[in-house]
């Protein structure tokens, strides 16, 4: 009861009020830390492209076939990063692909509840590993049995990073994608029983194309999380730019190049150093694109059923 | 009776069971590609504690890096990860709870939320070494912080910020409207409602968010590369300005040195960041499961 006795005095009301105006504008600063971060790194990688920019041409570096900056020779094509880069993201996608939308209609159309809560759970581990431990273990288990298989693979090779990464996105692809299944109301598989098709028909015909979109979004998710990831990479990929299709050959990603160029002593005012904020400002654009994209789709799938 | 007779078309029937038999060969399929990732996240455990477990030794916690695989271990790694996390939280939490609060509870419907909310989604996304490249050209060269601890850890910060606020936010939400209806009718303000009721019945909630984004925050190696972490630190961090190197930076450097002796060591040094973080996740799930109230 004495908060009652306290907020008749008009001077603890004054107070009150003047601590509820002080957070306000306290939380609403911290809301503006997120826009703040989104406005840094636009500004900083922005700042280094442009000064790198004015030493070399842009036609280069998106044009050029090679990659050497921390050559004798410089050439700064970013072709054969992107193509790293792509060519890992794909062969993650093989795997995550299929695996996850399987695991998704699993969960969403067969699963018990009972099932459900147990299988999912421990898919979601694999999310949780942090990436060096997918590295580890992509250079030292994936690695030796695909040169077993395939003799002609090198030590680091963009097929043992590509299947420990495709593993590490399988629990988003499943997830985001069951979220979409679920989302298709129980009318439509009704509907669909009553014409007579089978559980795995309403599944594949009804249930998947009703919930393409949001499939379509967690591919993109997928896909950006893949181009994006760095230590996987980083460690089983190797640091040879060049423009290949064949996964079992040596490549380099752009992020594998940030991180080798982070482990040298690379003077601040150096050509390296800009040209990772390039590469950068390249991967945040592709990334940013995908995201906005998936977004979009997310966000009209959602209204369809609502 | 011709209608029966239609029912019972032979080609109609072998031709059912046969759609049945498809489905049944597709359950199958669908539930092995789910055993199959379970399978993957077993092989792995596995590989990395027969690996690991002949390296494993107090040793890892007493002795800095070294040359010498027998004399090397995982104090600094281990002290500058400590070091990172508590800087982390410091920074992270108020904030990310903070915005989160600000959004879930006082937000008026307008453009400005709109944008920051669209902005949180947005970071959520963002490759975390875009981070690391934020940290190095904003903290460790414009602020002139080099590569600290603190560097590193308001990087970090960022990194996890968006990962707290969402959390938060569904914690939040989670409380119904009628307790804030209630504080408010008997004269609260929207802050009293806010600190008295609402995030009190949501603190469980929101804490396991928290307790999952600093799980992430640990594994981290991408964004501390970038920002210039060394692989190489022989000596105890002292405070918030020392440089620093973290657990999965030594585990990474030792999986790139050829020698063998190194890998067993690696995986010795994620045997050590995966109990960590598996404590991390079982606290998590127990407070989520203990303390969470359900309305």
């Amino acid at each position: 009861m004495t908060t009652t006795i306290h907020s008749l005095n008009p001077q603890n009301h004054l107070k009150r009020d003047r601590e509820r105006k002080i957070v306000r504008a306290l939380t609403f600063i911290f809301a503006l830390v997120s826009v703040g971060t989104t406005a840094g790194i636009i500004y900083e990688l922005l700042k280094e492209t442009v000064l790198f920019f004015q030493e070399v041409s842009i036609i280069e570096f998106f044009t050029d076939t090679r990659w050497t900056p921390l050559f004798a020779s410089k050439r700064f094509g970013v072709l054969p990063l992107v193509n790293g880069t792509l060519l890992v993201a794909a062969g993650a996608m093989l795997v995550a692909v299929p695996l996850g939308l399987l695991a998704a209609i699993f969960l969403s159309e067969y699963a018990s509840e009972r099932m459900r809560k147990v299988l999912k759970p421990i898919l979601e581990v694999l999310a949780g590993i942090p990436t060096v431990v997918y590295g580890y273990f992509a250079l030292l288990f994936i690695t030796p049995i695909l040169r077993d298989l395939f003799p002609e693979t090198q030590i680091f090779n963009a097929a043992s990073a590509s299947i420990a990464m495709g593993f590490m996105i399988l629990p988003l692809m499943a997830s985001v994608s069951e979220d979409a299944l679920s989302a298709v109301p129980r009318s439509l598989r009704e509907a669909s029983y009553a014409l007579g098709a089978t559980k795995f028909e309403t599944a594949v015909q009804v249930v998947l194309p009703a919930a393409l979109s949001g499939v379509a979004a967690a591919f993109i998710l997928a896909v950006s999380r893949a181009i994006g990831e760095t230590m996987i990479v980083a460690i089983a990929a190797g640091q040879q730019p060049k423009l290949t299709l064949n996964p079992l050959q040596s490549i380099e990603t752009m992020t594998a190049y940030i991180v080798q160029v982070s482990l040298g002593d690379t003077p601040h005012q150096s050509i390296a150093y800009k040209t990772i904020f390039a590469v950068g400002m390249l991967l945040f654009a592709m990334t940013l694109v995908m995201n906005i994209i998936s977004y979009f789709i997310t966000k009209r799938f959602r209204e369809k059923y609502e | 009776m011709s209608t029966l007779t239609a029912l019972k078309d032979v080609t109609f029937e072998r031709n059912l069971s046969f759609r049945k038999l498809k489905g049944k060969i597709f359950e199958i399929l669908a539930f092995f590609a789910i055993l199959l990732g379970i399978a993957m996240l077993l092989t792995l455990l596995v590989d990395v504690f027969l690996d690991g477990l002949p390296w494993l030794s107090t040793r890892l916690f007493t002795e800095f890096p070294s040359r010498f695989p027998e004399k090397a271990g995982l104090r600094s790694a281990l002290q500058g990860s400590i070091w990172l996390m508590f800087l982390t939280a410091l920074m992270a939490i108020p904030v990310g709870v903070g915005a989160g609060i600000y959004l879930e509870e006082f937000a008026p419907q307008n453009r400005i939320t709109r944008f920051i909310e669209i902005n949180v989604a947005n970071l959520a996304g963002v490759p975390s070494i875009i981070y690391g490249l934020l940290g190095l050209g904003l903290f460790v060269r414009q602020l002139g912080l080099g590569r600290t601890l603190i560097a590193g850890a308001m990087t970090m910060a960022l990194l996890v910020l968006p990962i707290i606020i969402v959390t938060t936010r569904e914690a939040i939400r989670a409380v119904p409207n009628s307790i804030r209806q209630a504080a408010l009718a008997i004269g609260a303000t929207d802050w009293e409602v806010s600190r008295d009721h609402v995030l009190v019945y949501s603190a469980p909630a929101i804490l396991t968010g928290v307790i999952l984004a600093m799980s992430r925050a640990i594994g981290e190696t991408a964004p501390l590369i970038t920002i210039g972490a060394l692989t190489y630190i022989a000596f105890d961090p002292k405070g918030p300005f020392d440089i620093f190197t973290v657990l999965p930076i030594q585990i990474f450097n030792w999986v790139s040195l050829p020698q063998p002796a190194f890998h067993g060591l690696a995986a010795a040094g994620i045997i050590i960041l995966l109990i960590v973080l598996l404590s991390m996740n079982a606290l998590a799930i127990w407070l989520r499961n203990r303390l969470t109230i359900h309305w």
